[in-house]
């Protein structure tokens, strides 16, 4: 009996420290004493081999750990909801429109950049990171969609929508194509690559301040305008020309294009990798608008690094943000892992001469629209759509969009 | 085969021969070698655990959860190394596991549903207050950049901050700290080409790594000057900031130092709202009390489409279940019979939908049923707008849930035909009874009879069957007049939509309604089971 208990006691404690020192080993690790701080950015996981070297040549420079950590998926709610838990990133890299929702979540923090800083990133660029007369993030590339044409198909880039059209009923009927034009529209709709369209057309999303901030409470969803605008729109659609699709989805639309089953896509610098791969001889033009309407718009995106708010390490996350990344190096490593245009003009002048798609999609993002930031915008992509999707397959307009507008202003209220 | 502890114990416990034997106490019984060695081990590594998830209690001070987690170890302990507690040994582990796994989410979930938790209104007030006040920090206007130096007077680790920092302009250094700004004498200080001063008499400065050792201390660190203060942007360089807006507790207020405007808390709502009703962003998290509830029998366009929503959740958790179940009993049933040949190719093919994962599928299948390109249309020629028309996206789902779900019915409906005698069939046959009439009277019932939990579940399951809608059709197609509820619409992807879709996240009003359906669930399920014993009782 007693060399029974003994045994218990030893091989219990056995056990115990093994597993016990096995379990907090990590705990040391990740202890934010260790020599000379760490800092931790989050990215998706194509940006975050990019960033590895840079990031580590960063720590090399000022003794420190850099972790770069790729998260694959819904990375805005993954951070918000990491930060408030206090076990964040100090950096976090992300789209411009996520602003509007972080800030009012208290996950980062303005970053303070001298006028020259300033001075050196594009217009739009430091306009869209731009929130409440606060800077919030460094953009480091933006984006916008462009017509990008099957040039065997269609040699000559078209003015307006209805020469588009026109040019693809002819492929169309020569059996050529099989889709007058791949603008992904879906079952829900679509409305960042409709709003070229819309605005040509005369529709707005939001009035604008005084500022030219766009302004929540003036909506334009649901205005007589908006309306004609989806009433021109309608006449593109499956009832109509047959150039607006609800089966061109997201999933398909670069597919159907890279396949030569439609000679015209509407989409952004996301796609040039696939067409080159398939081997498609295209150009890349300003997507046309309605013949007399007005300019076609497309929204322009902005791609920043942000300053978590919750960070253990501000100073150096504010170091890397705002003095590390304001150099051109990066940018255009960025550029290299994917081929979105720089947001800093010293970058962007070292890349374009070697890739002149970059100066295509700049030139037709020159007229975009920031995309909106504002928290409100959340409320405006579903209905939005929805209503785009319904108009397309042949709805009555001014009963959806009057319906839509209502669904908007009662969540934006 | 358990080996027994050799000389401990058992010849002292072994029954005598030649006298009968009751049956022994548990307490009696030997040790065996194996169950010793589990216990050990599992004990060693519950310990281990322990220890692993003391250290972060420690470190965030969670007294009462360390507290929990010491008392319930040694308890498991005590329960397993001593003999008496026999009961206990077998339910507290179970016990754990549901009060860890489901106890404490649904407790969880409730105590959200009671507050207003969501995008805006994460934190506490104080995060809050945080927030707006960095978030008003800017530049004073006409202030000059500065380049800066970290620099202590006492040890790098724990000696006291100063910021030395060099006006460009001018190339004039100045040391500061809480007391404020003086300018250094000419030549006290040595500056690199980019304005940084590298070394200081009097003073230590910091490198990159010393600096960022102590992040914390050196954003919070504020040299006051006359116009706001001196702040750290980065490790090299410091500008003069001021926040707009500061937090007032006297009145309870927000105030704007250049407009004069006040937002005053709200307790109620966890935000701060000015005179004319407008809000501060930045909020916090309060106990709404049954608000969320109320929202969700109050508002239009939740309770307006819910009866017809309920209605489809209704058709179609019975029809995936029915569909499946009638489809693999069919094929069980088909495989059963003594006539078929090579059954195993044939169940290995029947099976296989089951072998692939469903979150893939569902969306292979989503793009089966596009109009222009997808392969149901191409195959039989049709031009069916699938997902586009009410009835026809309904009938697609249902027909994908059908594909998905058989080979589990086949399975289980092949187990339990196998339990039935044949000569309960063969014997309905000699009295003259048709093969359907067997069916009917004999094996169906008989086989509902072990399926029946397995149905219930299967319905309940498809009752919540998120992904099978959100993957497919998203709920869709919108009717035009209404984008936020939709023909497949199921309660959960609809409220899925209204709680995460549009104004952001929002987690109080998410729990609410998850509760609502689970009680909806729970009251069918708990009728289903009532109506299961009755039949039970009938064939038995």
């Amino acid at each position: 009996m007693r060399i029974r208990t003994a045994g218990v006691v030893a091989v219990f404690a056995l056990a115990l420290t093994a597993s016990g020192c096995g379990g907090d080993e990590p705990a040391v690790k990740d202890s934010p004493k260790a020599a000379g701080g760490k800092l931790v950015i989050w990215s998706d996981d194509k940006r975050a081999a990019a960033l590895k070297p840079f990031a580590e040549k960063f720590g090399q420079e000022n003794g420190v750990t850099v972790d770069v950590q790729a998260i694959s998926k819904d990375q805005q709610t993954t951070f918000v909801t990491a930060s408030q838990q206090g076990s964040g990133p100090d950096v976090m890299v992300g789209a411009h429109d996520w602003i509007g929702n972080l800030v009012q979540n208290g996950a980062i923090d303005p970053v303070q950049l001298s006028a020259a800083q300033k001075s050196a990133f594009a217009e739009v660029a430091l306009k869209a990171v731009t929130f409440n007369g606060q800077v919030y993030g460094v953009p480091y590339a933006t984006e916008n969609v462009a017509l990008i044409r099957n040039t065997a198909l269609a040699p000559q880039a078209p003015a307006t929508i209805e020469e588009l059209v026109a040019t693809g009923k002819k492929l169309k009927a020569e059996k050529k194509v099989s889709e007058l034009l791949c603008l992904q529209v879906g079952q829900n709709g679509d409305a960042y690559h409709l709003y070229p369209l819309y605005t040509s057309a005369g529709g707005s999303l939001f009035g604008t301040t005084a500022g030219g901030d766009y302004d929540p409470k003036n909506l334009g969803v649901g205005t007589p305008a908006s309306i004609a605008a989806f009433e021109k729109i309608k006449k593109l659609g499956e009832k109509g020309d047959g150039a607006l699709k609800r089966s061109i989805t997201p999933e398909n639309s670069i597919a159907t294009f890279t396949s030569k089953k439609c000679a015209f896509l509407v989409s952004g610098p996301w796609a040039i990798t696939d067409a080159k791969k398939a081997n498609i001889t295209y150009d890349i033009s300003p997507v046309p608008g309605f013949a007399g309407g007005k300019p076609a718009q497309p929204f322009v995106g902005v791609q920043a690094f942000y300053v978590a708010a919750k960070g253990k390490n501000k100073p150096l996350a504010q170091e890397f943000v705002a003095n590390y990344l304001t150099t051109p190096d990066l940018a255009v490593a960025l550029y290299r892992a994917e081929p979105r245009p720089p947001a800093l003009t010293a970058a962007f002048d070292q890349v374009k001469g070697t890739d002149p798609d970059l100066v295509k999609f700049q030139e037709a993002g020159r007229d975009g629209h920031v995309l909106p930031a504002v928290p409100e915008m959340a409320a405006i992509w579903d209905p939005f759509g929805k209503a785009e999707a319904a108009i397309i397959g042949g709805a009555d307009v001014t009963g959806t969009v009057t319906a839509a507008a209502k669904t908007i202003s009662n969540q934006i209220k | 085969m358990p080996t027994q502890l050799p000389g401990a114990g058992p010849g002292l416990r072994a029954p005598r021969p030649g006298r009968p034997t009751p049956a022994r106490p548990r307490a009696d019984r030997p040790v065996t070698l194996t169950g010793l060695v589990v216990k050990i081990v599992l004990l060693g590594l519950t310990v281990g655990i322990a220890i692993w998830a003391a250290f972060p209690l420690i470190q965030t001070r969670a007294w009462t959860g360390l507290a929990i987690l010491a008392l319930t170890t040694a308890g498991l302990c005590y329960l397993y190394l001593t003999r008496r507690h026999v009961p206990a040994k077998y339910l507290v582990p179970g016990t754990l596991f549901l009060i860890a796994f489901q106890v404490l989410p649904v407790l969880y979930t409730v105590s959200t549903s009671l507050t207003n938790f969501g995008d805006g209104h994460r934190g506490s007030k104080q995060e809050a207050i945080v927030a707006i006040q960095t978030a008003s920090v800017v530049q004073v206007p006409g202030s000059a950049e500065y380049a800066l130096a970290v620099a202590t007077t006492g040890d790098p680790a724990t000696g006291p901050l100063v910021f030395l920092v060099t006006d460009p302009a001018t190339g004039a250094v100045s040391a500061g700290d809480a007391e404020g700004l003086r300018p250094l004498q000419d030549g006290a200080a040595t500056v690199n080409s980019a304005g940084r001063v590298t070394a200081a008499s009097g003073y230590t400065v910091l490198n990159a790594g010393q600096v960022s050792a102590r992040g914390p201390e050196v954003a919070e660190f504020a040299v006051p000057t006359a116009g706001g203060a001196i702040r750290a942007t980065g490790l090299s360089r410091a500008y003069e900031g001021k926040a707009m807006r500061s937090y007032d507790p006297g009145c309870d207020c927000v105030r704007d130092a250049t407009s004069g405007r006040t937002w005053t808390a709200d307790p109620a709502n966890g935000s701060f709202v000015a005179a004319d009703g407008e809000r501060l962003a930045q909020g916090w998290r309060v106990t709404v009390g049954f608000r969320n509830f109320a929202r969700i029998i109050t508002d239009d366009s939740i309770s307006g489409p819910f009866v017809r929503t309920l209605g489809w959740n209704f058709l179609f958790a019975i029809g995936s279940t029915g569909g499946t179940f009638a489809l693999g009993l069919l094929c069980a049933l088909a495989l059963h019979s003594p006539r078929v040949r090579a059954t195993n190719v044939y169940r290995v093919l029947l099976i296989l939908p089951y072998a692939m994962p469903s979150f893939a599928m569902l969306l292979v299948w989503r793009d089966m049923f596009n109009t222009d390109f997808g392969l149901v249309n191409q195959l039989l020629g049709l031009q069916v707008d699938w997902f586009g028309q009410s009835w026809s996206a309904r009938a697609a789902v249902i027909l994908v849930q059908l594909w998905l779900g058989y080979p589990y019915m086949f399975l289980v409906a092949t187990g339990a035909l196998q339990a039935i005698p044949r000569e309960l069939t063969e014997a309905t046959s000699v009295d003259g009874a048709t093969p359907w009439q067997s069916f009917r009277k004999i094996t169906l019932p008989l086989l509902l009879v072990a399926l029946s939990p397995l149905l219930i579940s299967s319905f309940a399951y498809n009752f919540n069957n998120f992904n099978a809608i959100y993957l497919t059709t998203e709920g869709g197609p919108f009717p035009s007049d209404n984008p936020s509820v939709g023909a497949t619409d199921l309660l959960i992807t609809y409220t899925y939509r209204l709680a995460f879709g549009a104004a952001g996240a929002q987690f109080g009003f998410a729990a609410a309604i998850s509760i609502f359906i689970f009680a909806l669930v729970a009251v069918i399920s708990a009728v289903s089971f009532r109506r299961t014993r009755q039949q039970e009782e009938v064939y038995s």
